[in-house]
């Protein structure tokens, strides 16, 4: 070591530099780690030390009153046979495959319709957006259930045209239609993103287009959407992840317990009953990674598809 | 994509000069004032408007179904889609303010707490951890930041039940603590984000005269920054109330007492407990446990829409 440190000058020269440097980088350490005291306890106590140990207890048979009982990989083996969880990952999946492409296009269409030059946007925008904030509130969830309830809303104004609805939460074919219904008139903060994105959109690309008699329909494809799209890919990514953990509507709408006949069963809510109903915490850790896992790759495809289609103005 | 764009011929290039000031002139009116409008415009604008009255009229007309419903004599709200009011019934409100263990001003406080609490956690800790992410230099900065970024994603579910193991061993279920203290933890690591984009847009010049001056790493944050951050503080203080406010899944989990019940556990066991014999008082209460983040809704939206347009938070 000491044969490699005085090989020259300039490399000595160059340690000594770097030692100053880390004396000065020293003093910011300090007080670097103090000002993130709070932030590195709650890293370790409350995020990385629990996913380990949920990791650990994935592996294990554990109901809070025995200690965990090692048993290698048959939470898995469990999840592969447990046809409610299937089912669980279905109607998640709807949720996500439909609820989510449906909320982004209203919210692109009346952010659209939101355009620069109108009057009274500010209205507008609170009007569309207030459902979206009070959307995730135990109320709303009640509200919707007594809505699309037999007697409800839905079903006395279909009345007036003579038309007899179903009891939307009790039929199993409509009660995740319902709830799907509910995330799509959540569609508020997406709006307010792509309404910001359409404003980074220079007028003078809709000048030039307008100049070379470009449809407004043209304007859209070749202008608008390719301008956008890196906020599509946001709202996108955002939303699917958001999504896939939904759970305080299903529990509302369903009574807690994801009926009728497990249509409404959430794989958040499947967990829940596993973990904090049934107390088998192995088995819901294992559930919370598989979760986890799922997120990751739809991220990841997320990430590697937006290749193909978002478009970067720099 | 970018092909696209650039086969857009610009203006100058191609379009006749005499095409130009025919398309340019309305443009130039339209500044001058709506008198100047022309028919097609006006009339566009008048579509746009009925559409959006259309669409935001049917977006609240659940929540305001629901508020006229709460004025109701429970036997009219199954019979009753209009909004129109025969006689105010405010019996509703009376009956479900009691109708629980505890009057519903008692699950208001808890909320309050929970919701007070929560704010200052994520005020102090999250804004120290933002100064020393924005501001200072230390070692193994770059791979904290990314740790903090990936934190943002984690679905909750992964946690959850190591937590709830935790907190219950060291005997908080049944306190607020559990929703409590991650908040001072710094847990929410949007709000760190959101903090450390804003500390970033302050120029550096502002710290370094603070310096010479010869103020410390605590001067410089407490005495240059937090002033200067009070728009992304009002940002975190909304949405901090808003979630802990509405938020269901941790306070299901941590809260089995009634005597510690939120507001949305408290809701939850008004269903419960009075099934479909009532909906007006659990209407009543819906409103009056909206009421809250309606208020700050109202007064905040400048700061929430700015939030959700720079940072995307829901």
């Amino acid at each position: 070591m000491s044969a490699i440190s005085e090989l020259s000058s300039i490399s000595r020269r160059k340690g000594k530099a770097t030692a100053e440097e880390k004396k000065a980088n020293g003093r910011d350490n300090k007080a670097a780690y103090i000002f993130l005291l709070p932030w590195l306890v709650g890293l370790v106590a409350i995020t990385i030390g629990p996913m380990l140990m949920s990791l650990y207890l994935s592996f294990t048979d554990y109901n809070l009153l025995q200690p965990p009982e090692w048993t290698g990989l048959d939470n898995f083996t469990r999840m592969l046979s447990d046809a409610r969880l299937h089912n669980s990952l279905r109607v998640t999946f709807t949720y996500v495959f439909v609820g989510v492409p449906l909320q982004l296009a209203v919210a692109l269409l009346i952010a659209l319709v939101l355009d620069k030059g109108l009057r009274g946007l500010p209205f507008y925008r609170s009007v569309f957006y207030l459902p979206s904030l009070l959307g995730g509130s135990v109320a709303v969830a009640i509200l919707w259930k007594q809505i699309f309830g037999t007697t409800g809303l839905v079903n006395q104004v279909l009345a007036m045209f003579g038309i007899q609805g179903p009891g939307w939460i009790s039929d199993p074919s409509t009660a995740l239609g319902s709830i799907i219904l509910l995330h799509v008139w959540t569609f508020g903060a997406p709006m307010i993103i792509f309404l910001a994105g359409l404003r980074q959109i220079p007028v003078m690309y809709y000048e030039a287009a307008k100049v070379d008699g470009a449809s407004t329909l043209q304007q859209f494809r070749r202008i608008t959407m390719p301008m956008l799209s890196p906020i599509i890919f946001f709202n996108l990514v955002l939303q699917i992840i958001g999504s896939f953990q939904s759970f305080t509507q299903a529990f509302i709408v369903s009574g807690g317990n994801g009926g009728p006949s497990d249509s409404t069963m959430f794989f958040t809510l499947y967990l829940y009953q596993k973990g904090f109903g049934q107390f088998d915490m192995g088995y819901a850790s294992a559930m919370a990674w598989f979760l986890l896992v799922i997120i990751g790759v739809f991220t990841a495809i997320n990430f590697i598809a937006s290749k193909y289609w978002v478009f970067y103005d720099d | 994509m970018t092909t696209k764009l650039e086969t857009l011929p610009a203006p100058d290039k191609k379009t006749p000069g005499a095409g130009k000031p025919t398309n340019r002139k309305p443009k130039v009116r339209e500044s001058r004032g709506t008198l100047a409008f022309s028919r097609t415009q006006r009339s566009k604008a008048l579509m746009k408007h009925a559409i959006l009255i259309v669409a935001g009229g049917l977006m609240i007309y659940p929540l305001l179904w629901m508020v006229v419903s709460s004025l109701r004599p429970n036997e009219l709200i199954f019979r009753e889609p209009g909004l129109w009011l025969n006689s105010l019934e405010m019996g509703n409100y009376t009956d479900g303010w009691s109708a629980l263990t505890h009057p519903f001003g008692h699950y208001m406080l808890n909320s309050a707490i929970v919701v007070l609490g929560s704010i200052l956690g994520n005020l102090i800790s999250c804004s120290m951890a933002a100064y020393a992410f924005a501001r200072l230099q230390f070692t193994g900065k770059k791979l904290f930041f990314g740790i903090m970024l990936l934190t943002i994603m984690l679905p909750f579910h992964v946690i959850i039940v190591p937590q709830y193991i935790l907190f219950s061993q060291i005997g908080w279920v049944n306190t607020f603590w559990p929703l409590i203290v991650p908040k001072l933890l710094a847990t929410d690591a949007f709000f760190v984000f959101l903090m450390v984009q804003f500390i970033r847009g302050i120029p550096k010049e502002l710290d370094e005269a603070a310096r010479i001056d010869g103020a410390g790493h605590p001067r410089i944050f407490l005495r240059v920054i937090l002033p200067l951050m009070v728009p992304a503080l009002a940002t975190t203080t909304i949405f901090t109330f808003i979630w802990t406010w509405n938020d269901f899944f941790g306070a299901l989990i941590y809260l089995t007492d009634p005597d510690m019940f939120t507001v949305p556990v408290a809701l939850r066991a008004f269903v419960d407990s009075q099934s479909a014999t009532s909906w007006g008082s659990l209407f009543a209460m819906s409103i009056v446990s909206l009421l809250p983040v309606f208020l700050v809704f109202l007064f905040g939206q400048r700061f929430l829409i700015k939030g959700i347009a720079t940072t995307g938070i829901k």
